[in-house]
């Protein structure tokens, strides 16, 4: 009898040979046939491989070609065999929504999509009202997963209101953030599900076209992405009659070119319309005068991506997971120094220690965690004090944190906290659009000023504090305006690693 | 596996501008334009400048504001080799810079390798990362990075 055998080729997988062990299984002549598929999310398993043994898919991972052989014969003895993957407690303890098909099914069959219960909710889409749709996605409690937080529905709702000969769904792919991967995770596991929520976001609000704004970085994303919507178009899911119901929708995916600017919206609309990613002033909000000045939704691609959830399951479902006012699932991801990294899809609430002790196991080098930095480089670095903070939008900002895009990055006790400040200005300086002044000067002058606190000047400190606070009133967008969240973080969570930080009292002792 | 070295083209305005026509009727045409030429050429070249913005209807400085705005267009051919280095936080953690560092340093002497920065590819999990001649690595060290630069 054929054996099923399930083989990633998202981009991480790759990077750790996914394809090599794809060609040994397809030289071992063994009778086989294997499906490609996204990744699980159990990235340090990367590449695992999933044999189909008695209806259940069992894994076997981390894999190399030589192993191939001896997995094929010798099956569930085999020593790298982990059991059926669902029962692998970092993945059985999650709560996947927007994930659930990622790393299951072949991310470019159609056919596998709606056999896992794909276009369900545009199919209920098209048979309501405009605003039921948009009211369902705000019953929801949806907030925007690009970082702000923003209510998606009261978004939708404002470009509903407004009325203009063209309307725009802008999906916000520039996923820019370092320690963040989840929206490639899904545009190369489950794109369908992308699509689909455009899609719905088009039927609610009136809007006929989409953009995907897509990193250059992601070259893996963009071929699955742009292999699904030809599929979709052809599917009539997509083009001038979707499913049947009379109402066109249609999109396109767009690369950006290397500026992480461009993940600010209104940057990111400018490299759209094919100039410089500078960032627009607002009033007016991209909902009434976006994308070629016409109304526009512009959301990340897991508020897209939650979005068929919500109209296939109704928005109490979704809204039954989380907590307070962070409703639905989060997915975390984990990086940088540790041991086990990945996607974690759960409900809001879980707590950074949970984050990094019970699914990561600590660092990768087995160093003590010193620091974890949340919501990519501009947000804060937390100490190991803070760990039982829960990942919601709430508790994170009365910390002075923020979760953003839901990115955990650790680093063992050999980091240097002084150099990591130094760097967000260094980052700031080399990715500011150029248009506020704090921030296109402030950012190099800072990462000038903290090179003078390593060198041993207590004073500048002050300077550098004083600094953060100019870049942080006087800057337009999140850039300028975010970097004192690293930089103040590392100041006052790990005062040991800034040379006579309190030069006033190092004065008096020695007077 | 041996990465595959990108092939260009030599710089020729006439299939610049074909390419440019080819596009213009896209909304916002510049970047997907400018894309397809450092595709084909591996670059922009400042003969393409004037080239777009005749048939795009913008100035010359127009267009060579774009194409400097953003990192990834490049000015002058690269090397047969392309590696581009995470340098961001979460392959920070891991030593990207001592590995950025090292690669570019052994590189330096070499016109056929193109060192580049790049913040995060998307690989945080598995860090070190660097895309080699647009295929992604994770895990890497100096001395793999050279040798897949390498073709070993």
């Amino acid at each position: 009898m054929t054996t099923k055998i399930y083989v990633p080729c998202d981009a991480a997988s790759l990077s750790m040979g996914a394809e090599a062990v794809a060609d040994a299984i397809r030289e071992s002549g063994a009778d086989v046939a294997v499906t490609r598929t996204g990744t699980r999310g159990l990235l340090w398993l990367e590449p695992l491989l999933e044999i189909e043994i008695s209806g259940r898919r069992v894994g076997f991972g981390p894999v190399t070609p030589d192993d191939v052989p001896g997995i094929l014969t010798r099956g569930e003895a085999h020593p790298l065999c982990l059991g059926p993957v669902e029962d692998i407690p970092y993945l059985k303890s999650q709560q996947r929504l927007t994930f659930q098909r990622c790393g299951v099914i072949d991310p470019v069959s159609l056919d596998d999509y709606k056999a896992h219960g794909g276009l369900k909710g545009l199919t209920h889409a098209v048979a309501m009202a405009p605003q039921a749709i948009v009211e369902e996605v705000t019953e929801s409690g949806l907030r925007g997963r690009g970082g702000a937080g923003f209510p998606t529905g009261i978004k939708w709702n404002t470009v509903l209101k407004a009325k203009a000969p063209q309307k725009y769904i802008v999906c916000n792919a520039d996923e820019g953030d370092s320690g963040t991967f989840a929206d490639r995770i899904l545009m190369e596991g489950d794109p369908f599900l992308l699509i689909e929520g455009m899609a719905i976001a088009g039927r609610a609000v009136g809007a006929t076209r989409g953009y995907i704004y897509l990193r250059s970085e992601y070259p893996h994303a963009f071929r699955t992405l742009s292999r699904a919507i030809e599929t979709a178009r052809a599917a009539g899911v997509l083009g001038d009659d979707v499913l049947g119901s009379g109402v066109a929708f249609d999109m396109e995916v767009r690369l950006g070119a290397g500026a992480y600017i461009c993940g600010e919206e209104t940057s990111l609309l400018e490299s759209l319309e094919g100039r410089r990613g500078q960032v627009r002033f607002k009033p007016p909000l991209p909902a009434v005068e976006g994308l070629f000045n016409k109304p526009t939704v512009i959301n990340n691609v897991l508020s897209l991506a939650a979005v068929p959830t919500i109209l296939a399951e109704g928005a109490a479902y979704y809204r039954d997971f989380g907590t307070g006012r962070s409703r639905g699932t989060l997915p975390i991801q984990l990086g940088g120094n540790v041991k086990r990294g990945g996607l974690i899809e759960r409900a809001f609430g879980l707590s950074l220690r949970e984050i990094v002790e019970d699914y990561g196991g600590g660092t990768l080098t087995g160093q003590p965690v010193h620091a974890v930095q949340v919501g990519g480089p501009l947000g804060a670095y937390w100490p190991t004090a803070l760990f039982d903070t829960p990942l919601d939008y709430e508790a994170f900002a009365a910390r002075g944190g923020m979760v953003g895009h839901g990115g955990v990055v650790v680093f063992d006790d050999t980091v240097d906290m002084a150099q990591q400040a130094r760097f967000a200005f260094e980052f700031c300086a080399i990715e500011s659009c150029g248009k506020c002044t704090p921030c296109r000067i402030g950012s190099t002058r800072g990462a000038e000023t903290m090179d003078r606190v390593i060198a041993g000047d207590g004073e500048a400190v002050n300077l550098v504090r004083d600094l953060c606070g100019v870049m942080q009133d006087g800057s337009l967008c999140a850039l300028g305006g975010l970097t004192h969240m690293p930089v103040l973080s590392a100041l006052d969570n790990f005062p040991d690693h800034f040379p006579n930080q309190f030069p006033g009292a190092a004065r008096d002792a020695a007077e | 596996m041996k990465p595959q070295a990108p092939r260009f083209d030599a710089f020729d305005a006439d299939a610049c501008r074909e390419i440019a026509q080819d596009l213009a009727n896209h909304e916002g045409p510049l970047l997907p334009i400018l894309h397809a030429l450092q595709d084909r050429f591996g670059y922009i070249d400042q003969a393409a400048l004037p080239v777009i913005a005749d048939v795009l209807n913008l100035s010359r400085a127009e267009v060579h504001g774009v194409v400097t705005f953003y990192h990834d267009f490049r000015s002058r051919p690269p090397g047969r080799h392309v590696v581009k280095i995470c340098r961001a936080e979460a392959c920070q953690a891991l030593g990207a810079q001592k590995l950025f560092d090292e690669v570019a340093a052994a590189s330096a002497e070499n016109g056929a390798v193109t060192v580049e920065a790049v913040y995060c590819l998307g690989n945080c999990a598995l860090s070190p990362a660097a895309l080699i001649d647009g295929d992604l690595h994770g895990r890497l060290d100096t001395t793999r990075t050279l040798d897949l630069v390498a073709g070993r």
